[in-house]
C-alpha cells in the first residue's frame, strides 16, 4: 500500500474539470485508489464521490494505492496533483 | 406600459429586441412497473450511451464556441454518467422497486443533485444543476420528449426558466441577443457561457412569462434591468447607449494595435491621460502608446499630511513597472488654494487660478518639491519616466528647477540609490509659455500643450462659469493661433510637443493639428482609438 499526502493549491479547489481528469487518470491504474480528507473517504475513480468530498484551497488530502502498479500509481497521481491542482 | 424588472447582470451590455421565451424540453417522469428488470437496465444503459454521445457532440460545437476551458463541462458531464456510484443507483432502484429507468434515472438524479445543493461551497451548490442535467437528457431519451427550444425568428432577448448548459451551447447564437432567466447563479456554466460569448444576461429575474412572446424588450446588463414595453424616451435612450457601446467595440477591434498613422504615412503618439494609479488598466485596455499626462495630485488630495517620498515612490514605481517600458509622464503637483488640501496651509485666495499653486509651491518650498523628485528620479529606475512641470510663465523657472534636480541627483548618488536621468518638459498652458517659446525650448525637451487652462487665461474666460459658454469659445483663432506657434518654435528649438488639454481628444481638430506638426496627443483612454481612428482617416496629402 502506497500513501501521500497533498495540501490543494488551486483556489477553486478540486472543480469538476481537474477532479474528472484526476479520476480518469486513477482510473488508468488497476489498483484501488482512495482519496479521502478529516476522515471521509471516496473512490478515487467515481467522480461523484470525489466532488462529493468539497476540497477546497488549503485543504490535505491523503490518496492511498493498494494493488498492482501502486507505486506507479501513486507516483503519477502525486504528479498530476502538483501540476494541476 | 411599460413594465420594469431587476436582475443580476452576468455580462454587461445592452439588449434591444423582441422577447422569445425558452420552452423546456417536456419530461414529465412516471413512476411505473416493469417486469423485466435487466431489461430495463439494458434500456437505461442504453439510452446512456446515446447521451454520452450527444454530450460529446455539443463538446465538439462547445469547442469551436466557448474555447476548450468552458466546453469542459461536457467531458464532465461524460464522466458523471459513467460514475459507478450513479449508474448503481439506477440499476438498484430497478432491481429493488422493480420500476421504468425513467424514474430511477430521475430519483438518483434529485439525490445526487441535492446532496451538491446542500454542499457550503458554492462552485459545488451549481453543479447540482449539471447532474440535473445529464439525469434530465437520459429521462428525455428514454421516454422520447420533444427537444425544448424557442420559437424566435429573429434575433431576440430569451427569457427562461432557467438554462442548463447543454441547452446554453444548443441554442442558435444568430438568434440570441440576450438571455434572462429567473433562477441561475454567478458561477453557474450559463454564466460563464454567457460571459464567453459576450451576451449581457442576467440571472435571478422574477419575471411573469403570460403574455411575453414577441413583445419588444430591453436587457440593460449594466444595471440589471430588464424592460418591457420600453416608453418612447427610455427606448430612445438606450438606442443611443446601444450606439455608442457598438461604436466602442468596433474601434477596439479594428484598431487595437495598430499605428496612429495618417493615409500618407505621417505616424504621431497617442497616450492618455490618468489621475490615478487604477486607471492604467483602462490605459493598457485602449491601446494608448504610453501615458503623455499622469496627475500627481491623488497622492496629496484626501489625505491629512504630505505624502512621504516612500509613498509617491511606490506610486510612481507601480505606474512605471505597469507601464513596462511605455513612456509615462508624470507632472508634478499642481495644488492650488481651491483644492482640499489644509495642510499645505495655502491662503485663502480671491483668485485661486492665478495664484500661489503648482510649479510657484514647489519653488518657494523646496522641501515638498525635492520629495517628490527624489521619487520620481527613485522610480524611473524601473520604467520609463518623463517629468513635466505644470503652471511655466518663465526660463527663469525652468532654469531654477533645474538646479534642484542637480542637487536631487547629487543627493542620490551620495546615498547611492539608484536613478535613470529623466526626459524633462514643461506644460504649456500660460500666455507667456507661448511666448517665450522659442526660449523654453531651449531648456527642456518637450511642451505639452494644457489646452484647457491655456484657453482660460488667453480668452480671460473663467472655466468654470456656465454664463461665459458663448465667450468662451475652445476653437477660438487665439488658441489655435498659440498652439501653431508653439510647436513651430518647439520644433526649432529641439523639443517635441504635445497636446494633452481636451482639445486633443477633439477629432473635428486632429487633421488641424497634424498639418501644424504636432508630435503626440494626448487623451483620456476611451478617446484613444477615436483618436486613432481620425488620424487613420487623415491624408495630409490632399488640398486642405
Amino acid at each position: 500500500m502506497k500513501e501521500f499526502k497533498y495540501t490543494i493549491t488551486d483556489p477553486q479547489g478540486i472543480h469538476a474539470r481537474p477532479a474528472g481528469l484526476f479520476v480518469k487518470a486513477a482510473a488508468g491504474f488497476p489498483c484501488k485508489v482512495t482519496i479521502s480528507k478529516d476522515g471521509r473517504e471516496a473512490d478515487a475513480k467515481r467522480i461523484l464521490g470525489v466532488m462529493s468530498l468539497g476540497i477546497k484551497q488549503g485543504m490535505e488530502i491523503t490518496v492511498t494505492c493498494d494493488g498492482e502498479k501502486e507505486d506507479e500509481a501513486a507516483e503519477a497521481l502525486e504528479k498530476f496533483l502538483k501540476e494541476n491542482l | 406600459m411599460q413594465k420594469e424588472y431587476s436582475g443580476k447582470p452576468v455580462f454587461s451590455g445592452i439588449a434591444i429586441g423582441k422577447i422569445s421565451i425558452y420552452h423546456k424540453k417536456e419530461s414529465v417522469v412516471k413512476r411505473e412497473k416493469i417486469d423485466d428488470a435487466e431489461a430495463e437496465i439494458k434500456r437505461y444503459h442504453a439510452a446512456s450511451d446515446e447521451a454520452k454521445k450527444q454530450l460529446g457532440e455539443l463538446h465538439d460545437k462547445a469547442l469551436k464556441e466557448v474555447g476548450e476551458a468552458n466546453a469542459a463541462v461536457f467531458e464532465v458531464h461524460q464522466m458523471m454518467l459513467d460514475d459507478l456510484d450513479y449508474q448503481e443507483s439506477v440499476e438498484n432502484i430497478i432491481r429493488t422497486q422493480g420500476v421504468n429507468a425513467e424514474f430511477a434515472v430521475a430519483t438518483t438524479g434529485d439525490n445526487f443533485s441535492e446532496m451538491f445543493a446542500n454542499m457550503d461551497d458554492e462552485y459545488m451548490r451549481g453543479r447540482a444543476a449539471d447532474v440535473k442535467d445529464i439525469s434530465n437528457r437520459v429521462v428525455g431519451i428514454l421516454n422520447g420528449a420533444g427537444a425544448g427550444g424557442f420559437t424566435a425568428t429573429e434575433p431576440s432577448i430569451l427569457v427562461a426558466d432557467d438554462l442548463a448548459p447543454s441547452e446554453t451551447v444548443q441554442l442558435d447564437k444568430s438568434l440570441v441577443l440576450s438571455f434572462v432567466t429567473k433562477g441561475g447563479s454567478t458561477n453557474s456554466h450559463t454564466a460563464i457561457l454567457a460571459r464567453t460569448m459576450n451576451i449581457p444576461a442576467l440571472i435571478g429575474v422574477d419575471f411573469n412569462e403570460e403574455g411575453l412572446e414577441g413583445r419588444l424588450g430591453i436587457v440593460d446588463g449594466y444595471e440589471g434591468k430588464f424592460i418591457i414595453d420600453p416608453d418612447e424616451d427610455v427606448l430612445t435612450s438606450y438606442k443611443e447607449k446601444k450606439a455608442e457601446e457598438d461604436e466602442k467595440r468596433r474601434l477596439l477591434q479594428e484598431l487595437k494595435g495598430k499605428p496612429n498613422i495618417t493615409k500618407d504615412g505621417h505616424e504621431i503618439n497617442v497616450y492618455a491621460n490618468i489621475g490615478s494609479v487604477k486607471d492604467i488598466a483602462d490605459v493598457l485596455t485602449n491601446d494608448a502608446g504610453g501615458i503623455g499626462l499622469f496627475r500627481s495630485e491623488f497622492l496629496y488630495l484626501g489625505c491629512d499630511d504630505y505624502p512621504s517620498e516612500e509613498d509617491q515612490f511606490r506610486a510612481y514605481k507601480t505606474v512605471a513597472e505597469n507601464m513596462a517600458g511605455k513612456k509615462v509622464i508624470i507632472r508634478t503637483l499642481d495644488i492650488g488654494a481651491d483644492k482640499q488640501v489644509d495642510y499645505f496651509h495655502l491662503d485663502h485666495e480671491d483668485n485661486p487660478a492665478m495664484g500661489f499653486r503648482a510649479i510657484r509651491i514647489c519653488l518657494k518650498r523646496p522641501e515638498i518639491f525635492k520629495t517628490q523628485l527624489r521619487a520620481l528620479y527613485r522610480a524611473s529606475f524601473y520604467g520609463n519616466i518623463s517629468i513635466m512641470f505644470p503652471m511655466i510663465i518663465s526660463v527663469d523657472e525652468v532654469r531654477k528647477i533645474k538646479e534642484i534636480i542637480k542637487e536631487v541627483k547629487a543627493e542620490l548618488d551620495e546615498e547611492k540609490l539608484p536613478y535613470k536621468d529623466c526626459e524633462l518638459g514643461i506644460m504649456v498652458e500660460t500666455p507667456a509659455a507661448v511666448w517665450m517659446s522659442e526660449e523654453l525650448a531651449k531648456e527642456v525637451d518637450f511642451f505639452s500643450i494644457g489646452t484647457n487652462d491655456l484657453t482660460q487665461y488667453t480668452l480671460a474666460c473663467d472655466r468654470q462659469n456656465a454664463k461665459l459658454e458663448d465667450f468662451a469659445d475652445s476653437h477660438h483663432p487665439a488658441v489655435l493661433r498659440e498652439i501653431e506657434y508653439t510647436i513651430k518654435n518647439g520644433h526649432k528649438g529641439g523639443a517635441w510637443v504635445g497636446i494633452c488639454g481636451e482639445l486633443g481628444a477633439d477629432t473635428s481638430l486632429t487633421e488641424t493639428f497634424l498639418r501644424m506638426g504636432v508630435d503626440e496627443l494626448s487623451v483620456s483612454p476611451s478617446r484613444v482609438l477615436a483618436v486613432r481612428d481620425a488620424i487613420r482617416n487623415t491624408d495630409l496629402s490632399v488640398g486642405q
